[in-house]
């Protein structure tokens, strides 16, 4: 069934037709929709779950946690500074080996009090141990749902399913539903090998010592390691059973390209018009769009980007006294290979500015110019 | 590819509007994106919402700068601020007005029709005499004016998107779409 729904409710209609069972959520801003309608649906029966209000976002992955400990599967949103007061549960989530799934609606952090989009929220949780995951329509945020509990379940780790504020969020866009009884055959019920319960009493998360916890973060590492392959083949088979491939990176017409836009989110699609518009213009030109961020889809880039000349990163987003976080990530990813392309680093977009047609243009004029980047950061359309 | 920009007030269902005309666009299969001005909306103050349309996938995520047509939901805004930032050449101003076309004062490069929704829906009982609903009256005229979409598609999209009085924005929408 196609229906026209905003990125909020294909978050929410992912965890519906996941059939969660537990959604916990603090419901003030900087909450959004997502769970609006989700509690709606627990209340008329739509969906069969137990919706847990609390008090603010870190119980609220506590919350998850806990029912996630006892085999439920498990689903919450939140955004920017929510997402932050999560921090330490996002730890505990990941080393505790919980597969929550939760949306997180890019916003920019305050202050200046903001409630537009850019990745410093979701980017700043980088090294928590979640997979991330940065979408780019509604309905690569509603099919990417149902694809993260597949592949968090397997190995036991948390994912995000990220999109942009507004952009996305509060954009209506055409969405193809699913069918609920093909989602249960794409996604059988969560069965843990371990659970708390009181008939076989175990204690999760107790005091480890230095003799067993670095194997303990090995283990996280390797399962995480496997996640790009598991993403991979769980693409593949949604695409067999709906029609719809969902891969790590969007690779649009790098083959052979002269300059490739690394990009992600809505921005990342934004740049396909912009390829079209270059080579109609005889630039050489391609898109890579990274869909998965953590774990970092190592081979796929590396593959694509040594076969280019020159590689411009977009950042919606600042690592501050560094770089743009995707920028670093494709240096370091590219380093060392025989073939290293010329990678340029350009910020844009923060706090919600628009990232439109001109800024790439703007982009590809300074990759084209220069055979080096010439400033370690270009930064677009700040006034300075 | 088309797009439209509205110029509403808070409160009166502009969002609204686009979203019931972006779900009867889908019904027949077009592509549709619709969103409302990125921020905070406030009851009374000037808002805008935005619709973009055509026949295979929209891969343009920015905001709309430089839209085809625009429609202004509450004349009002007329005076307020100018409705015409960015419209291209030959582009419709549709105005819910009792007024004529030509007494407004626009240039000639655009085309300008006027529809009284608000006489529309108040006869339909939508919303009151102080604060009517108007929004189902703009979007027959609209849908009709600008080619987008069938009766039939509309009335459907109405029934299933109206919060209240689904017959009533039925009729008030047939009626806006037959006299434009």
């Amino acid at each position: 069934m196609k229906k026209v729904i905003m990125g909020n409710h294909a978050l929410s209609y992912g965890a519906m037709l996941s059939r969660a069972q537990v959604i916990a959520a603090y419901p003030i801003t900087p909450q959004t929709q997502v769970v609006e309608l989700l509690s709606e649906m627990c209340a008329n029966g739509t969906l069969d779950a137990k919706f847990i209000k609390v008090e603010s976002e870190h119980s609220a992955m506590a919350a998850c946690l806990g029912a996630s400990m006892a085999g439920a599967r498990t689903f919450t949103a939140t955004s920017a500074q929510g997402l932050a007061l999560m921090h330490e549960m996002l730890h505990w989530a990941s080393g505790g080996r919980m597969p929550v799934v939760m949306g997180d609606i890019n916003r920019a952090m305050a202050p200046g009090w903001s409630i537009w989009t850019d990745q410093i929220d979701s980017l700043s949780q980088r090294d928590t141990g979640w997979i991330q995951f940065y979408c780019s329509s509604n309905q690569e945020v509603l099919d990417t749902v149902i694809q993260a509990y597949k592949v968090s379940e397997k190995l036991m780790i948390p994912s995000m399913v990220i999109l942009d504020a507004f952009a996305l969020s509060h954009t209506y866009e055409v969405v193809e539903i699913p069918e609920q009884e093909k989602v249960d055959a794409y996604l059988p019920p969560f069965n843990p090998p371990y659970r708390l319960t009181p008939a076989d009493p175990h204690a999760f998360g107790g005091l480890t010592s230095p003799d067993h916890y670095m194997e303990l973060r090995y283990k996280l590492q390797k399962d995480m390691e496997k996640v790009p392959a598991l993403v991979e083949e769980t693409g593949r088979e949604y695409e067999k059973m709906f029609g719809r491939y969902l891969g790590q990176v969007d690779d649009y017409l790098c083959d052979g390209a002269e300059l490739v836009f690394v990009t992600s989110g809505t921005a990342g699609l934004t740049a396909r018009v912009v390829v079209d518009e270059l080579r109609a213009q005889g630039v050489k030109a391609g898109n890579l769009r990274i869909k998965l961020f953590r774990p970092f889809p190592f081979e796929q880039v590396r593959s694509i980007l040594s076969r280019v000349p020159k590689v411009a990163v977009l950042d919606r987003n600042i690592s501050y006294g560094h770089h743009g976080v995707f920028y670093q990530e494709v240096k370091s990813a590219m380093y060392g290979l025989p073939s290293e392309p010329a990678i340029f680093g350009f910020i844009a977009g923060l706090g919600g500015r628009d990232i439109t047609r001109e800024t790439y243009k703007e982009i590809a004029d300074y990759a084209l110019k220069h055979d080096r980047p010439e400033e370690e950061i270009v930064w677009i359309g700040v006034k300075k | 590819m088309i797009e439209i920009r509205f110029h509403g007030r808070g409160g009166q269902g502009t969002v609204v509007a686009s979203k019931i005309l972006a779900d009867a666009l889908a019904k027949e299969g077009n592509y549709v994106q619709a969103y409302p001005e990125f921020g905070v909306e406030r009851r009374g103050a000037p808002v805008f919402a935005f619709i973009r349309i055509d026949n295979k996938p929209i891969y343009d995520k920015s905001r709309i700068y430089t839209p085809d047509h625009v429609v202004v939901v509450d004349p009002t805004l007329v005076e307020a601020i100018d409705v015409t930032d960015g419209l291209k050449d030959g582009g419709y101003i549709i105005i819910n007005s009792p007024k004529k076309p030509e007494e407004f004062k626009f240039p000639d490069k655009f085309k300008v029709f006027t529809i009284d929704a608000t006489d529309i829906a108040v006869r339909h009982q939508l919303g009151t005499l102080a604060a009517p609903i108007v929004n189902t009256a703009i979007v027959g005229a609209v849908a009709k004016i600008l080619k987008l979409t069938k009766l039939e598609s509309l009335i459907e999209a109405i029934k299933e998107g109206v919060p209240q009085k689904p017959e009533e924005n039925v009729q008030a929408a047939i009626e806006a779409y037959e006299k434009a």
